[in-house]
């Protein structure tokens, strides 16, 4: 791998760049490989990765239907955090954490994880108990988390509606110092490029259109590149999930894919420095390094493949934001998109063994998945090594709705347009 | 040299008002009727800006939405807009911009040093740099970033704006009012529909004003008003200055109306902005096309302007952008624009055209006005930094595309290019299948309409003059069939045209022009992305168009590349060795332009950001000073605080009065149902946990509801009213949902069952008295009915007056007292609360609030939202004898899963604070000691009545554990407290008190 | 999004709440098989294309619709009332309000 740092690019600028080789092979499927990933998205790339580095098999394949990084990994707001709750979560996002913190130095690509904190906003006592006890949950969990009052937050975040117009008073908030943002399309630059120098096949274009099985058990994929024979079938395609699973005949999943619209103002000189979140609402803001603000809030709240959304949910969501910080009406919204999301039956994911012999399935990542795509791919990559899960995924089961043992963070039910 | 006034002309100017307005606090002059980029450009004003990354200087280049380099801070204060394109800003009175991204001055900028290191900057620069040893140096590194990158600055103080909204319906949309849109809209008009017409424009009119012909023998602005009188008189609504920038299922639109935008500030109760929500039958897309730059060296530098920007200046505001212009096309637009200029007193140097031979008859208009042709040529540099000095022309072999020799190298001051148009399909292209691709335009067309919508004109690759206006004919004739109208409805004529100009604005297909020296050659101005970098981007195996997109950030800046896509496309195609459709398109998404926040937002935001409920209760609250919180949506008493009082003491003399005496409080905010039906009874039976069917009439009972999936939902009372009639309470916080959720089984899962339910929570004001004399007191205020144990007794429900009004009476306790809930209509609340409180004087009787009654119920053990927070079942808060074994209810069977009856689940649990110390919500219980969370604490009080700090808690096998030390461990504060597992209920755990 | 409510008439999609896939039965309450109710409360087959689903008018009549909507395009081609009124339908005339 040609080695990035600051001299290889002064080096090159000397050379009038000329000698940069590709991030990544364009490389053709192989008849067969120890195992294939199906899906060229920051899971499945990142589960390449770690299969790769931490148990040796190189002899694997990505395979991307369109472009390498076209699902959410390329289409969401960036954030990085593990200030969850429940037990089975936080420790999951907590170990996300850390590899993020090594991430681009593990990479040898510039993720641009910026550590600025993400504070939630708190407007009700109640809210402010239900913080505490997330933040005392992280702190027993020897996780980094902050209460604090009216006054710190009014001097974290200025602009802030602090005025008695507010509807909602801003009573306090959560904080995750170590929380932050990153540059979404770079980590999958950046582990499509190290899983590459490690020798995995990365296949763009190539859609998986069947599944291949001998004695109930399957054992590769048909695709629009021809067949592709592997022991192991890892499907990474959260979106899409119930669409690729029902080509192995899976008729029926704890899913529903929903559309998330995520929205950019023009760029401004630096104006917000952490990430917020509103309480009185499902409201997510922060500024690029570019100086956009990257915001969000609910999901549509209908089944949908469309990549597009509606008029009523961009109408919310600016409403929230310019009563959370009314500074933001004045700016300019300049670009919409939507994403497609894996919404599970208890907003938590799903990181398994079957549920065929042969194939494995990452999948549920609600609008969650982009912090957890090191720990995802990590967890993942363990899960097909060793045929179980890792102690960190083993809450995320498939039979945890048969059982009982949903991971309901925010304790709104089987209702996927809930979480 | 540069800009001048024209000494006459200008279609949109008014010259007997000029306005006065400062550009970086220099004062300066314009016209009404100017934008702020046509003033500036009259002014002289050559450099307005400088580019994104490199920092380097830039001028004017469009005259519309496309503009890329003519950003301004506009206004200033809590009004500071930043990014503001100054072609579509209309001048005004006062007028004050700053030029952005400089420091400390336009003209000396010290971060143009990135231009000089822009050989380190190149495509995706800082992936692979800034990593050092790992967080630390990123961190170092992202603040000088930050800093450098952004456009304008904005503010942090609140936008004092107001935006307000509107829904429209239509039959017809017309969305632009240039040549196209105008015919569309009168045909439409024309056959009897409902239209509307916006365009984003102060004028509507479009390039029309730019022709230099007559139709039906008027000039274009004379033609234009004629249109826009017969469409307004035919009941046509015309919104200038409105832009539609989305296209939504369902054929619905969005659009922005920029109501004041052209004023120094908005007047009194005026929006600055109005967003319109239009609901369209049909819609006619007529959204132009936006010609595209050639990709040159030194492309960039102030005074080179796209050929159409520079018509537009002159034509209609009179302004001349350059004392010596050169004209650089692959198409004849060029030499038409050079003749239309030349014709308005402009003095135009040359036309440069890289093909062997342009239209004859414009060849000859340009010999006859004494400009020189240079065909097989191109403008292959520009000379000057600030300004443009000169270009340097050079002969260009069309076929092989390589550079021959220096042709000339004149001076100029402005440089007007045109590489084609490309058509405006973003709104097409939100509600339809991916654009095609022309080769004639070479450029994209739309695709297939997924929605109701026909295009016309440029935006469907229509060039001519006469072309749009019969596309815009047909266009309105297909919208009005689609309408039911048939032609016979209504037609007009398309107009006659005069003085038009040969030639075809379909361009040669060249896009950029080989480098020459080491001048960069853009291809996306404000993002600074040069050709150099879409090779690199190809060369890093970043050639998807997306990826293109993506690491070079081309098209991703303010413009969102509506100059720069259909070029970067081309070049990439080139490079990879493909077709321009083969690399295809990124995809277009709303909006068309960037749209003020606020505009979307609305008036629902600061105090109007949700509505506010209140009791009719609620201003006796406020007087008697109680401090009022919000429970969702409404507004309830927290305590009433008096003077001196802290919250603490409020809330613990209420309490006090309410276990020693009596106390009321106003419930008003709990959900209530009507359930009416013969099988009222059998449905809520169905949904509670407990039995109802058999509940007798003027009996109250209570009741908890679960989830599909055994999870506690709510918990409130059925009072059976009759035979056939419940009402039913529910907590404040899911009235909405409990009513949604009895609907739902109604219709889609028993339509069979005889029940109809209506929400009463705002018909019905309720109160609970409570304590040891609320019997008392209530049948002192009753002037009928009575309270006595034996007519009410626990659970009972009696009717009874109180101050005129008739009241229903239930018997219920959460305090534990003995208690009544007194339902009164809504508007009667405040007299019936009223008259209690005077009928309790003589005992002492005392309003209490949220805090009290959390007290209250802490020290019973009740359970509110904190304890059934979505993941607790009824045996964890101790209430599983509640689940009736005798009958299926909603929920029951997965109650018996395997996690429901894990010995492991936590289960509610009291709490004695040890040590004395308060015992915080949120905290986690650990062994003495510490280790892992073995549960939370839910609620916490000071019980007067046990002179302890209590609290209720969840507990990990906790029914076991009464009696065991733990502590309640508070880390975010660094606290632990020792504390004694209780029973839940603390007082009075055989309910004698409410048994009275 | 605008539903044709046959109720209502054509709404903003504001108006509606969803109810998910309308296409699930609820076994009947005499049924205690676990199975059953898992499959009814979490399993969906989340089709991309036509999809059958619930609609609330909560902003409007309150009733719950049956709407056959595609979820690649969003288009819907039918609406119809649920429950005792099934088989009431809303007359879909092409596109548009």
């Amino acid at each position: 791998m040609q080695k990035y740092s600051a001299l290889s690019l002064l080096r090159n600028a000397l050379s009038g760049h000329r000698d940069w080789q590709p991030a990544w092979r364009k490389s053709d499927p192989k008849p067969a490989y120890d195992a294939i990933i199906v899906g060229g998205g920051g899971h499945g790339l990142s589960t390449a990765y770690y299969l790769a580095k931490e148990h040796g098999l190189t002899n694997i394949a990505v395979l991307e239907k369109g472009w390498l990084g076209s699902g959410n990994i390329g289409r969401n707001t960036t954030i990085v955090r593990s200030n969850y709750m429940l037990p089975g979560n936080n420790r999951f996002y907590e170990w996300s954490m850390k590899l993020w913190e090594g991430l681009s130095l593990d990479l040898n690509y510039n993720v641009m994880f910026s550590q600025r904190g993400v504070l939630n906003l708190a407007h009700t006592p109640s809210q402010l108990d239900d913080y505490a006890r997330r933040g005392n949950s992280m702190r027993l969990e020897g996780i980094d988390a902050e209460l604090l009052g009216r006054e710190e937050v009014a001097r974290m975040v200025p602009g802030l509606d602090m005025s008695p117009n507010a509807r909602f008073p801003v009573l306090g908030g959560l904080l995750q110092p170590r929380a932050g943002t990153a540059r979404h399309d770079a980590v999958a630059w950046g582990y499509a490029r190290a899983a590459d120098a490690r020798g995995v096949d990365i296949i763009e274009n190539c859609e998986v259109t069947g599944f291949l099985r001998e004695g109930g058990r399957i054992v590769g994929v048909e695709t629009t590149r021809g067949e592709i024979r592997a022991p192991k079938v890892g499907v990474a395609v959260a979106g899409s999930t119930s669409q690729v699973l029902r080509l192995a005949g899976v008729e029926r999943l704890p899913i529903e894919s929903h559309v998330l619209q995520a929205f950019v103002s023009e760029p401004v000189k630096p104006i917000l420095d952490c990430v917020v979140t509103f309480g009185a609402g499902h409201l997510y803001i922060s500024q690029s390094d570019k100086g956009g603000l990257v915001f969000g809030g609910d999901i549509d709240k209908y089944n949908s493949y469309a990549q597009r959304g509606n008029l009523p949910v961009v109408e919310h969501v600016m409403s929230e934001v310019s009563a959370m910080l009314p500074f933001v009406s004045r700016l300019r919204l300049l670009r919409n998109w939507g994403g497609i999301m894996d919404m599970s039956m208890d907003g938590s994911p799903i990181i398994t063994t079957g549920p065929l012999p042969g194939l494995y399935l990452n999948a549920g990542w609600c609008y969650g998945g982009f912090k957890a795509t090191p720990a995802s791919g990590w967890c993942f990559a363990w899960t097909m090594a060793k045929d179980e899960p890792h102690p960190l995924n083993a809450p995320f089961t498939l039979d945890r709705f048969q059982r009982g043992y949903v991971l309901d963070e925010r304790g709104a039910g089987p209702y996927p347009k809930m979480h | 040299m540069s800009g001048y006034r024209l000494p006459h002309g200008g279609s949109h100017l008014d010259r007997s008002r000029p306005l006065a307005f400062r550009f970086d606090g220099e004062p300066m002059q314009g016209f009404a009727g100017d934008t702020l980029a046509s003033a500036l450009l009259a002014s002289g004003r050559v450099l307005v800006g400088r580019s994104f990354k490199y920092h380097r200087p830039r001028g004017v280049m469009g005259a519309g939405p496309e503009e890329a380099n003519a950003l301004v801070e506009l206004r200033n204060g809590a009004r500071q807009e930043p990014n503001t394109r100054a072609t579509m800003t209309e001048l005004y009175g006062g007028l004050e911009a700053a030029s952005q991204n400089r420091w400390p001055s336009l003209s000396f900028d010290m971060m143009a040093v990135n231009d000089l290191l822009s050989p380190l900057f190149s495509a995706g620069f800082y992936y692979k740099t800034f990593m050092g040893t790992g967080q630390a140096t990123w961190h170092f590194c992202e603040r000088f970033i930050r800093k450098a990158a952004g456009l304008g600055r904005g503010t942090h103080l609140a936008d004092p704006d107001r935006y307000e909204k509107t829904n429209a319906f239509c039959d017809v949309l017309v969305v632009g009012a240039g040549p196209a849109g105008l015919m569309a809209a009168r045909a439409a008009v024309a056959a009897g529909l409902r239209v509307i017409l916006a365009d984003e424009n102060a004028r509507p009119g479009g390039r029309l004003f730019d022709e230099g012909v007559q139709l039906d023998g008027l000039a274009p602005a004379e033609w234009i008003d004629g249109a826009l009188r017969e469409i307004a008189a035919g009941g046509g609504r015309i919104l200038p200055r409105t832009s539609v920038y989305g296209y939504f299922d369902g054929n619905v639109l969005g659009a922005v109306e920029r109501v004041a935008d052209h004023k120094r500030k908005p007047a009194p109760f005026e929006p600055r902005q109005r967003h319109w929500t239009i609901h369209a039958r049909h819609v006619v897309l007529a959204t132009g096309a936006i010609e595209r730059p050639l990709v040159f060296s030194g492309n960039d530098a102030p005074g080179v302007m796209l050929a159409s920007a520079g018509l537009a200046h002159a034509t209609r505001y009179g302004v001349a952008v350059g004392a010596s212009v050169v004209v650089f096309a692959n198409n004849d637009g060029g030499a038409r624009t050079a003749i239309r200029l030349a014709d308005l007193g402009m003095s135009i140097k040359a036309v440069v055209d890289p093909r062997r031979e342009i239209d004859p008859a414009l060849a000859a208009a340009l010999g006859a006005r004494g400009i020189r042709l240079e065909t097989g040529a191109v403008v292959a540099a520009t000379r000057g930094r600030k300004s443009l000095a000169g270009v340097d022309i050079r002969g260009f072999d069309p076929v092989s595309g390589v550079l021959g020799a220096n042709v000339m190298q004149p001076g100029c001051d402005a440089l007007l290019v045109s590489g084609g148009w490309t058509p405006s399909v973003h709104l097409a292209s939100q509600a339809g299948s991916a654009p095609v691709f022309d080769e004639a335009l070479q450029s994209f067309v739309p695709g297939t309409a997924r929605e109701a919508w026909t295009t016309a004109g440029a935006c469907a690759g229509t060039l001519d003059l006469a072309g749009c206006l019969a596309a815009g004919l047909d266009a309105g004739r297909t919208a009005a069939r689609a309408c039911g109208k048939t032609a016979e409805n209504g037609e007009i004529p398309l107009p006659e045209l005069s003085g038009t100009l040969a030639g075809t604005d379909l361009p040669f297909p060249l896009f950029d022009v080989p480098a020459t020296g080491g001048a960069k050659r853009f291809v996306d101005f404000q993002h600074d992305v040069t050709a150099d970098d879409v090779d690199l981007a190809n060369r890093e195996g970043f050639c998807s168009v997306e990826h293109l997109k993506r690491y070079t950030t081309l098209g991703m800046a303010a413009d969102q590349g509506k100059t720069s896509n259909v070029n970067a496309i081309a070049l990439m195609a080139r490079a990879r060795g493909l077709t321009a459709p083969q690399v295809g398109t990124t995809r277009f998404r709303m909006p068309w332009t960037a749209v003020t926040i606020g505009a979307l937002a609305g008036r629902e935001t600061g105090h109007h950001f949700a509505p506010v409920r209140r009791t009719p209760m609620h201003d006796w609250h406020v007087a008697k000073g109680a401090e009022m919180m919000a429970a969702g949506l409404w507004m309830r008493p927290r305590a009433y605080i008096a003077p001196g009082e802290s919250l603490r003491d409020a809330y613990i003399r209420e309490a006090s009065a309410v276990r020693q005496r009596v106390g009321i409080v106003d419930v008003s905010t709990l959900g209530k149902i009507d359930v009416q039906g013969p099988d009222a009874g059998e449905f809520l039976n169905r949904l509670y946990t407990g039995g109802f069917a058999k509940l007798p009439v003027g009996k109250a009972r209570y009741g908890v509801m679960l989830r599909e999936d055994g999870i506690m939902f709510d918990d409130g009372t059925a009072w059976r009213l009759t035979p056939n009639r419940f009402l039913v309470t529910t907590t404040t916080a899911n009235a909405g949902a409990v009513l949604a959720h009895m609907e739902h089984y109604l219709e889609v899962v028993w339509p069979d069952l005889r029940v109809h339910v209506t929400s009463v929570t705002d018909r019905f004001a309720g109160m609970a008295v409570a304590g040891p004399e609320a019997r008392k007191v209530l049948q002192a205020a009753l002037e009928e009915g009575d309270v006595s144990p034996e007519a009410c007794p626990h659970m009972g429900i009696v009717r009874g007056r109180i101050a005129g009004e008739p009241v229903m009476i239930a018997r219920l306790s959460f305090s534990g007292e003995l208690a009544y809930e007194v339902y009164c209509d809504w508007p009667a609340g405040l007299a019936v609360w009223e008259a209690l409180i005077e009928a309790g004087k003589p005992n002492g009787i005392m309003p209490y609030g949220m805090e009290a009654l959390g007290t209250l119920r802490i020290e019973k053990g009740h359970i509110t939202g904190a304890e059934m927070d979505g993941r607790t079942t009824l045996a964890d808060v101790g209430l599983g004898g509640m689940a009736s074994r005798k009958k299926p209810y909603v929920g029951s069977t997965m109650t018996q899963r395997p996690a429901f009856v894990d010995p492991e689940r936590p289960v509610l649990v009291g709490l004695v604070s040890r040590d004395g110390r308060a015992i915080r919500a949120g905290s986690h219980l650990t062994l003495p000691g510490g280790g892992a969370s073995l549960g939370h604490v839910t609620a916490v009080t000071w019980s007067p009545a046990l002179g302890a700090n209590i609290a209720l808690a969840f507990l990990s096998g906790g029914r076991d554990r009464h009696g065991e030390p733990l502590e309640a461990a508070f880390p975010l504060k660094n606290e632990r407290v020792a504390v004694t597992v209780t029973d839940p209920c603390f007082y009075d755990p055989d309910g004698s008190r409410m048994h009275v | 999004m605008r539903i044709h409510c046959p109720c209502c008439g054509p709404r903003g999609v504001a108006e509606f709440s969803y109810g998910g896939d309308g296409t699930v039965r609820r076994p009947d309450l005499s049924v205690t098989d676990t199975d059953a109710h898992v499959a009814y409360v979490f399993e969906r087959e989340n089709p991309r294309g036509p999809h059958v689903e619930l609609w609330h008018h909560i902003g409007g009549c309150r009733h719950w619709l049956r709407v056959t909507r595609d979820t690649l395009t969003h288009e819907i081609t039918s609406v119809e009332m649920a429950g005792r009124f099934a088989g009431e339908a809303a007359r879909i005339s092409g596109a548009g309000a």
